[in-house]
């Protein structure tokens, strides 16, 4: 059912559109003025991939816009997904020297969208597929590490195929962020811009590890048979469980369930009348201001206190801004209902912060008899995601250190073939910092399959 | 509060503040206003023979997002006929007797300087201001800049009109020459009462890349036009310095050339004006300005307890001495503030690539290091730096006396001397 305040297209349209809107070339231009083009600038050392900003801005200020794209591009192919969701107050946009003298920082984030939205809007090429090495290369998983590392393995001569579970490519990007940040659209469009170059993507084809290769599915060792390297970009897994009572009951979600789901139904789903999110992060965030942005009421309740959230605090104030509410200081105890979610009971926590161990989080201590209930109609987890464990287990020697891929200075994993970046890799991180580790995975791969010649 | 009236060879205004000859004061009703606005005065929109104007009539240059750095124009004098302009420079007299309404001309011969002489006495005009400085569409014609530049042609036809003219006659002088102190001098011996300066420079305020066609554009084809606006006061500064230091001019002068604030005027005054004029910047933002250039200025004479523009003026001018009267042992270095420093590094890229290499990138922070020993003082950093006071430029005792270029061991005449000894 969709929800009553989202009966036509243009409603949702509306409710999500842009945080961050594309700025017209007037706009560019007098942002990109302002750039003082500081010499080894902060921003470029602030960046996973190393754009060379002051540059691209440089070029947008000069009205050269394609030069602009190119400089983005030359360092990250994802240039506009970055753009866009890229959390730039506390990397780019966070390391301007403006903040120094209490002036607004360079807005890093929408010139470099507005730049490399331009390329992909008129399909200004900038890179050509490299001489053939003959060598092939699998990339499992086409989201921003598998996309990079696709790319820059196809510019340096290697014959790719991307393959990918999903209906459409672009992982987090399609089935992740919020969508008031990139949209389906963008995420399709940044997707053939990317694969334009010329590699292969697999779409709704799951690479499985026990098994026989069908039409939609590709077992690992054909793979390794088939190709000189395989790249692995498979990001994480489900929600984590909490363990308490109730999870099974009609109305219990994943956050990142509920906003796949979400997503691939371009936010025409029913949010529920009143919701809680459990958990302190971003990826709770997301889906907090997802469901209020569809008319629900959310109350967000983290165990810690508010200093102690994982979410971004620019992410927190927007949170806030479209009326999520926040409770700190309480652990859910269990979901409550008979077939379905009726409320969630809670208990209440005190925190202890010990001197000698400042950087850790503070110890949670629940205070008997605190015991209270918030009456909902749906519960959004947001506690973490689950490592591809099982997947990853099924490769032959494959080492992992906390769920995470063990990789070396060239991205190399414990087995030789096998490369590694993005989420199973960092635990979760941005997608530049999937982008930057396709891209240098690619040089690592190329750096494998060259070596001797 | 200062006192800002003028009393300028003879011409009386509330303040020294005037609108340039220009389109702002083309006609009664533009001056009229400009006056309820809180001008001191108008030199007229210049009356002479007549002309016919182009379309498509401004260029300008802009900097990053900033317009109007400097502006051009193609525009002649006057198109509206002597009558017409005549009657309107009456009405304003009439309604505005306290505040100077100065006629531009620019004629021909010597009857028609004399008979718009007598037109515009008749209707109460405060002066006059000869035209010697257009520097296009009428000097092809003999006329404008075409005199100014010639010291003799000046001379003569300024006496001209100091036959005719009862009223004080301030000749306006053209920037496109190469030494403004001999049009100025000419002025003098012609018998003017002062001078104004500078008139439009030469130029093509740019090309269109598309059209291939430079601006501004008429039907595919420009002219050289007259520019102006805030990237010229530099230029101007150095003209009105170079008369007012002179030591055979006598007369009062005009500071004309991209005055925008009362900074600007501030400087004008220090370099010898005793009245200001301003064209572009009105083009720009409107009659309004003059209320900030008011009150900037009357508080910047105060501030430095002074009391009339008057005694302000020519105080930096004659500061500004031949190269070889500096002190050649004088010694600056560059010092930063680290607490106010952004760590932008500007200022060491721009040393390393552009001066001297005299700064260096710190290891343990982005606040880059002075080496005082390279430092030649150039000031280069101090002038890319974003901050406000963060790069200073500090005295080092040297300990040594004055040393000028004539005494100084790399002059080629003293090698020669050493030589010989």
């Amino acid at each position: 059912m969709v929800h009553p305040s989202l009966t036509n297209k243009e409603t949702t349209e509306d409710k999500f559109s842009k945080i961050k809107p594309l700025y017209n070339p007037n706009e560019a231009v007098i942002e990109a003025s302002r750039c003082l083009f500081c010499h080894d600038a902060p921003c470029i050392t602030a960046c996973p991939t190393s754009i060379d900003i002051p540059m691209f801005i440089r070029q947008i200020m000069t009205k050269n816009t394609k030069g602009a794209a190119k400089t983005i591009f030359t360092q990250n192919i994802l240039g506009k997904s970055c753009g866009d969701v890229c959390p730039t107050s506390v990397l780019c946009e966070g390391a301007c020297v403006y903040h120094h003298l209490n002036e607004k920082p360079i807005e890093i984030g929408r010139l470099q969208a507005y730049a490399t939205n331009d390329a992909i809007e008129n399909n200004i090429k900038f890179f050509e597929k490299g001489e053939t090495t003959n060598k092939k290369v699998a990339v499992i998983g086409g989201g921003p590490a598998g996309l990079a590392c696709a790319h820059e393995l196809t510019v340096l001569g290697h014959a790719v195929t991307v393959f990918d579970a999903n209906e459409k490519a672009g992982g987090l990007n399609t089935y992740g962020v919020a969508p008031y940040k990139f949209s389906n659209k963008d995420s399709e469009k940044e997707v053939k811009y990317i694969s334009n170059i010329g590699f292969e993507i697999k779409t709704s084809t799951k690479v499985i590890t026990e098994g026989k290769s069908t039409d939609n599915k590709v077992l690992l060792s054909d793979l390794e048979k088939n190709y000189d390297a395989i790249f692995i970009g498979t990001g994480l897994g489900k929600t984590k469980s909490t363990g308490i009572t109730g999870e099974n009951l009609k109305g219990v979600y994943g956050a990142t369930e509920f906003i796949y789901d979400l997503r691939k139904k371009e936010q025409r789903i029913d949010p529920g009348k009143s919701v809680v999110i459990i958990g302190g992060g971003n990826t709770g965030i997301d889906a907090a201001v997802e469901s209020a942005l569809l008319g629900a009421e959310v109350t967000m309740v983290y165990r810690r206190s508010e200093n102690e959230l994982n979410a971004y605090d620019f992410e927190v104030q927007h949170a806030r801004e479209k009326g999520v509410k926040f409770l700190f200081l309480s652990s859910p105890v269990e979901i409550v209902g008979k077939d379905k979610v009726e409320g969630i009971k809670f208990i209440k926590n005190t925190i202890e912060r010990t001197k000698s161990n400042t950087k850790s989080k503070p110890e949670i201590k629940p205070v008997t008899g605190t015991e209270f209930i918030i009456n909902c109609d749906r519960v959004i987890i947001a506690t973490g995601q689950e490592k591809q464990v099982n997947f990853l287990n099924g490769i032959q020697n494959l080492k992992l250190e906390a769920g995470k891929i063990v990789i070396n200075k060239d991205f190399q994993t414990s087995n030789a073939k096998y490369f590694a970046g993005g989420d199973c890799i960092n635990g979760g991180k941005e997608v530049v910092n999937a982008a930057a580790d396709g891209r240098d995975a690619a040089r690592g791969i190329h750096k494998f399959l060259m070596k001797g010649k | 509060m200062a006192d800002l009236t003028t009393n300028f060879a003879g011409i009386k205004s509330p303040n020294p503040f005037w609108l340039a000859s220009g389109p702002p004061t083309n006609t009664g009703y533009q001056v009229m206003n400009a006056f309820r606005a809180g001008w001191g005065g108008a030199v007229w929109k210049t009356l002479g023979v007549p002309i016919a104007n182009v379309s498509s009539r401004y260029g300008a240059v802009s900097y990053k997002n900033n317009r109007i750095m400097g502006f051009n124009n193609i525009e002649l004098i006057t198109d509206r006929s002597l009558e017409v302009n005549i009657r309107e420079m009456k009405e304003v007299k009439e309604k505005f007797p306290n505040h100077a309404v100065i006629a531009s001309l620019m004629f021909e011969t010597k009857e028609e300087w004399h008979d718009c002489i007598k037109k515009c006495e008749d209707v109460g005009v405060d002066g006059f201001e000869l035209n010697f400085g257009c520097p296009h569409g009428m000097c092809e014609r003999g006329m404008g800049s075409a005199v100014g530049q010639n010291p003799d042609v000046c001379e003569k036809i300024t006496s001209w009109v100091m036959e005719k003219a009862t009223k004080p006659v301030i000749v306006k002088l053209t920037p496109n020459i190469t030494d403004i102190t001999k049009a100025a001098l000419a002025a003098q011996r012609g018998g003017a009462n002062a001078v104004s300066l500078i008139n439009t420079i030469n130029s093509v305020t740019g090309i269109d890349l598309d059209r291939m066609e430079p601006r501004p554009i008429v039907d595919g084809l420009s002219t050289h036009g007259g520019y102006c606006g805030p990237a010229v006061k530099p230029i101007a500064l150095n003209m009105v310095s170079e008369i007012s230091n002179h030591p055979d001019f006598k007369l009062p002068i005009s500071g004309i050339g991209g005055i925008e604030t009362w900074q600007d005027a501030a400087e004008f005054i220090l370099m010898g004006a005793t009245s200001l004029q301003i064209c572009t910047a009105v083009m720009h933002y409107g009659f309004k300005i003059v209320i900030e250039l008011k009150e900037g200025l009357s508080n910047y004479l105060d501030s430095k307890e002074v009391k009339s523009i008057t005694e302000l003026s020519g105080k930096a001018a004659r500061k500004v001495k031949k190269w070889e009267q500096l002190d050649l042992n004088y010694k600056v270095i560059a010092k930063i503030n680290s607490d106010k420093c952004i760590g932008c590094q500007l200022c060491y890229i721009a040393c390393e690539d552009g001066a001297h290499q005299s700064i260096a990138i710190n290891p343990d922070s982005r606040i880059p290091i002075i080496l005082k020993d390279k430092c030649v003082g150039c000031n280069l950093c101090s002038l890319v730096c974003p901050v406000e006071e963060c790069i200073t430029m500090t005295k080092i005792e040297t300990g040594k006396g004055k040393l000028f270029w004539a005494d100084h061991p790399a002059n080629p005449i003293n090698q020669k001397a050493t030589a010989s000894r």
